[in-house]
């Protein structure tokens, strides 16, 4: 009966939502493929034959080198963001419920703000005369200020700050899902601290790892505006190549097959983590 | 003679200030089926969770054969626990989670197979030793609980409101399941639950508690026929209290107790009599005896309710002073016409002996007894 008077509504929103990802999501995204496998053209950007000479450009050592370490930077964030972000969030899991909301709400204020300001106030920490080297020479640690600013440690320092968060909260949703008779039956059955962590704990968090690894991993290797001001030109990122590509070199092709080389790697991301939550039946069978 | 297996003595356990258990001591005897009865709040899980080793007790003693384990971890205590949901681990197999506590001994991979499946076979489950335990239905997790916890063959059997989760032809199946495992494997079961008919039909013994004191411990007829304190005559069973007084104490072991005006001569109770004492006369709805209006005995009422309840008819008769009295009367072959209806005159009588005296309890233990008629 209702669903009869419901019935306009109903594909009102259906066509409002298919739409949306039609016309902003699939076709862009295949747009970015085409481009990826069109030739270069300084007039118009792209121009036919089709080929795969943006891929193949991929390949080259240059390029594959910026990618290598642009994965190692993003890798050694998202790991740093793990060790930090693990105990912080089980800790988070343990304080009181009232506390633990007021502790989420203090992780999040900082996305109130843009966060290219916020890479800019690190600037301003990092520098030779900023507010960490004047401190510690003021505390007689160091007599020279040391060089932070433009190393690959102030790359990783920044994408942490920027992307800590996102770890956290997927790993606090599996920590406050983790239930206490689990571990109580662990220990029953004779198993210690140690064997109950890494038999029933780490899988039973895996999904929330992998959640955060692939919401660190991934934006980690695209927020180029963070090697533009925090790194110098040695330590790029994959997304400093696509901009780059785009903006300045005018190689579409080229920075569309990047991307789209991006786009798998996190494709794969997210099927693993389906496969981990369908492991602990999450997800049904 | 049983021997004591476990031994608690003093046990004292405080929450935020809140006293949870109160100096308690209990034995429990080698391969009995205990049950820890009462509601919630009453101490039971923290009774049993100090048993398992997951809370530490603020003051007292636990003795497992001798052996000192108030301050011993879970992991190192020879007692498996049963939980409420059963905490079974998702991500691993139904055998992996048999197979769990086996690992953590570090036993011959052989070794743990043959038992484990020995272990899946006792709970008639072998089909399922590659399933998730999402895969199965509660009463197969609950199942399969059980099989991790005995697999390790403890000394003792931890059971948390096993079947609380169940629904109740479920819950029947499994009580008569799990006092044929009990039977089988000979381990002490120490059962812990709210539900009293579920601790009647299944244990050697009953712990009534209640703010973490004993209120009773006996056998499960003692607790029903021969309750210790109002509270448990409350908790244990529907029962009506009649309130009597001593009219005298007679030389011969026996009392004249005034109940309704009818003078009834009772077995002189263990506590102190003196004439003109106030008592409470308790009569389990078994034994009333409803009467013709015309009859003799008894005392005059109407019936107000009638219950069909297959096996018995169970009916509520409000007395003149309205005091309610619950009785319920087995179908008599004899007289298939047998009924009553609303508002129909009838008499109130009981078989003398089978009644149960109380004392006068303190005005806030007689004030919660009256709230629940």
């Amino acid at each position: 009966m209702s669903s009869v008077t419901q019935q306009p509504f109903r594909t009102a929103v259906l066509v409002l939502v298919w739409g949306w990802l039609l016309f902003l999501v699939l076709t862009p995204n295949l747009l970015v493929v085409g481009a990826s496998v069109m030739t270069r053209d300084p007039g118009s950007f792209l121009s036919l034959p089709l080929n795969l000479d943006a891929y193949r450009q991929l390949m080259n050592p240059l390029y594959l080198d910026v990618f290598l370490h642009s994965l190692y930077m993003a890798a050694m964030t998202t790991l740093i963001c793990l060790l930090i972000g693990y105990p912080f969030a089980w800790a988070l899991t343990k304080v009181g419920k009232q506390r633990q909301m007021l502790l989420i709400f203090l992780l999040i204020v900082p996305f109130w703000t843009n966060s290219l300001v916020r890479t800019y106030a690190l600037k301003l920490l990092l520098a030779t005369n900023g507010l960490l080297n004047n401190a510690l020479m003021s505390l007689g640690i160091i007599e020279e200020p040391l060089r932070m600013l433009y190393t690959e440690g102030a790359v990783i320092v920044g994408l942490v700050y920027l992307l800590l968060p996102f770890m956290i909260l997927p790993l606090y949703a599996v920590f406050d899902d983790l239930r206490e008779d689990l571990l109580r039956a662990s220990h029953d059955l004779g198993a210690g601290r140690l064997a109950t962590f890494v038999h029933v704990i780490v899988p039973l968090t895996l999904p929330g790892v992998l959640a955060g690894v692939m919401l660190v991993l991934l934006p980690a290797m695209g927020l180029f505006f963070v090697p533009d001001i925090l790194g110098g030109s040695r330590n790029l990122l994959v997304g400093n190549v696509i901009k780059n590509q785009f903006l300045d070199a005018r190689n579409w092709p080229f920075g569309a097959a990047a991307s789209i080389v991006l786009t798998l790697a996190m494709a794969f991301l997210m099927f693993a983590h389906r496969l981990s939550k369908r492991r602990i039946g999450e997800d049904g069978v | 003679m049983k021997q004591t297996l476990l031994s608690l003595s003093n046990l004292s356990k405080q929450f935020d200030g809140k006293t949870v258990l109160d100096s308690l001591d209990l034995e429990i005897l080698d391969g009995e089926f205990i049950t820890l009865l009462g509601p919630s709040g009453c101490g039971k899980t923290t009774l049993l969770r100090l048993m398992a080793g997951f809370e530490h007790p603020d003051d007292g003693t636990i003795l497992l054969g001798g052996q000192d384990l108030t301050h011993t971890p879970p992991e190192k205590r020879p007692l498996n626990t049963v939980f409420q949901n059963y905490a079974l681990f998702p991500h691993m197999s139904v055998f992996d989670n048999v197979a769990y506590g086996l690992k953590m001994e570090k036993r011959p991979k052989e070794e743990i197979r043959q038992r484990v499946d020995e272990a899946l076979a006792m709970v008639q489950l072998e089909e399922f030793a590659r399933r998730k335990p999402h895969q199965l239905s509660g009463g197969q997790q609950q199942r399969v609980a059980i099989a991790r916890a005995v697999v390790k063959r403890p000394k003792m059997l931890l059971l948390d409101e096993p079947l609380s989760a169940l629904d109740y032809k479920l819950r029947r199946t499994m009580q008569v399941e799990l006092k044929r495992l009990q039977r089988e494997l000979g381990i002490t079961f120490v059962f812990v639950t709210h539900d009293q008919e579920e601790a009647l039909s299944m244990s050697d013994r009953v712990v009534v508690l209640k703010d973490g004191l004993i209120q009773q411990l006996g056998t499960p007829r003692e607790v029903y026929e021969r309750p210790a304190n109002l509270f448990t005559a409350r908790f244990v069973g529907e029962t009506n209290f009649f309130p009597g007084r001593i009219d005298k104490a007679n030389g011969d072991d026996t009392i004249t107790v005034d109940v309704f005006g009818l003078k009834r001569t009772f077995r002189k109770p263990d506590f102190p009599v003196a004439a003109g004492q106030p008592l409470h006369v308790l009569l389990r709805p078994e034994d009333i005896r409803v009467l013709a209006p015309d009859d003799d005995d008894g005392v005059a009422g109407k019936v107000v309710e009638r219950n069909y309840k297959g096996s018995t008819l169970d009916s509520v008769i409000h007395l003149e002073d309205s005091t309610e009295v619950l009785a319920s009367e087995f179908f008599d072959e004899d007289d298939p016409t047998f009924d009553y209806r609303l508002g129909e005159p009838v008499k109130v009588s009981w078989v003398d002996g089978w009644e149960w005296l109380l004392p006068m309890e303190s005005p806030e233990a007689e004030a919660e007894a009256n709230l629940d008629e």
